[in-house]
């Protein structure tokens, strides 16, 4: 996943935590970079018309932007729900959000070809605690690392 | 969150590698399920060179499975078994319609390993990071799987075209 589509998923997910518009503060600490380095990429992606800005309020995604972001996220949701019910990994927030970058959506296509991943992925996934709400793993305390539904 | 493309650690590159086991155990896996899931008439019309294709592949992957398994064992690390991959294969398994559906499979299966080698390869480059496997050897090694996995895309891409 690039570094764009990376932006352009965490914009919606600071867009559905804040109820609005994603504010620069949130998206640098979603992000793990500084507030200036967020200003510049915004501007890139508002040049690119994935993403409108507003001066004080924030960033909103375009309908191309919200599409890119749906597709990156559905992706990220992959490599998370593959690292718990694959390769059991209980730390797969951090692993996933380690690996990201390198693994390209095609790669996640076909690690999809064996995970069981519910129908409206990825609207099931929980901003607020980084991953699918419906994702049963030791890591989201939620249950015993059996493969969801 | 990291927003470089680079591996910096032998955690992350060792889960990479697993990754690349599992890419391979789905290739094996598929390859056999498209020849066990067609009828005893649709094998027969499977042409001889569509079928060596397949049984090449898997013999590949198996080969290649081997060279990643190497490399994570010298990270002191361990791979999902083929068999619990084939199982997973098996739960979701969709057999294409017919040879031509059974090719593309085949060919997007090359060109996924080719991207993933491909990245990986990069991913190591952009990084200054010692690990615990020799770096000139991982490299080299992941170079060699590259290249086979180019070499099998154009030879897939070759058999669609002669049948078009």
């Amino acid at each position: 996943m690039n570094t764009a589509d990376q932006y352009l998923k965490a914009i919606y997910l600071a867009q559905r935590i804040e109820e609005g518009p994603a504010s620069t503060g949130t998206l640098a600490d979603l992000l793990e970079v500084s507030p200036a380095s967020v200003n510049e990429m915004i501007g890139k992606l508002e040049e690119k018309g994935l993403v409108e800005h507003e001066k004080y309020k924030g960033a909103t995604l375009t309908d191309e932007g919200l599409e890119r972001a749906h597709d990156a996220l559905q992706t990220y949701c992959i490599i998370e729900r593959f690292l718990t019910n694959v390769l059991e990994v209980e730390e797969f927030r951090d692993e996933a959000r380690a690996l990201e970058s390198v693994i390209d959506d095609t790669v996640a296509d076909r690690l999809d070809t064996i995970i069981d991943r519910p129908g409206e992925c990825p609207d099931c996934f929980d901003p607020e605690h980084d991953h699918c709400e419906r994702l049963e793993s030791p890591g989201t305390g939620t249950g015993t690392g059996t493969q969801c539904d | 969150m990291s927003l470089g493309q680079r591996v910096s650690t032998d955690r992350q590159l060792t889960r990479l590698l697993q990754i690349g086991v599992v890419l391979e155990e789905v290739v094996e896996s598929r390859a056999a399920h498209h020849l066990e899931t067609l009828s005893p008439e649709e094998r027969d019309a499977v042409d001889e060179e569509v079928r060596a294709l397949l049984v090449d592949a898997a013999e590949e992957s198996a080969d290649h499975r081997d060279r990643l398994e190497k490399l994570i064992a010298d990270l002191e690390a361990e791979t999902v078994p083929y068999e619990e991959i084939n199982a997973l294969v098996d739960a979701q398994y969709g057999p294409p319609e017919d040879t031509d559906g059974v090719l593309y499979d085949q060919l997007a299966n090359e060109e996924t390993a080719y991207k993933f080698y491909d990245d990986l390869i990069g991913a190591i480059e952009a990084s200054d990071s010692e690990f615990a496997v020799d770096r000139e050897r991982l490299l080299e090694t992941l170079r060699t799987l590259r290249e086979e996995e180019r070499e099998g895309a154009e030879e897939v891409t070759e058999i669609m075209e002669r049948r078009a």
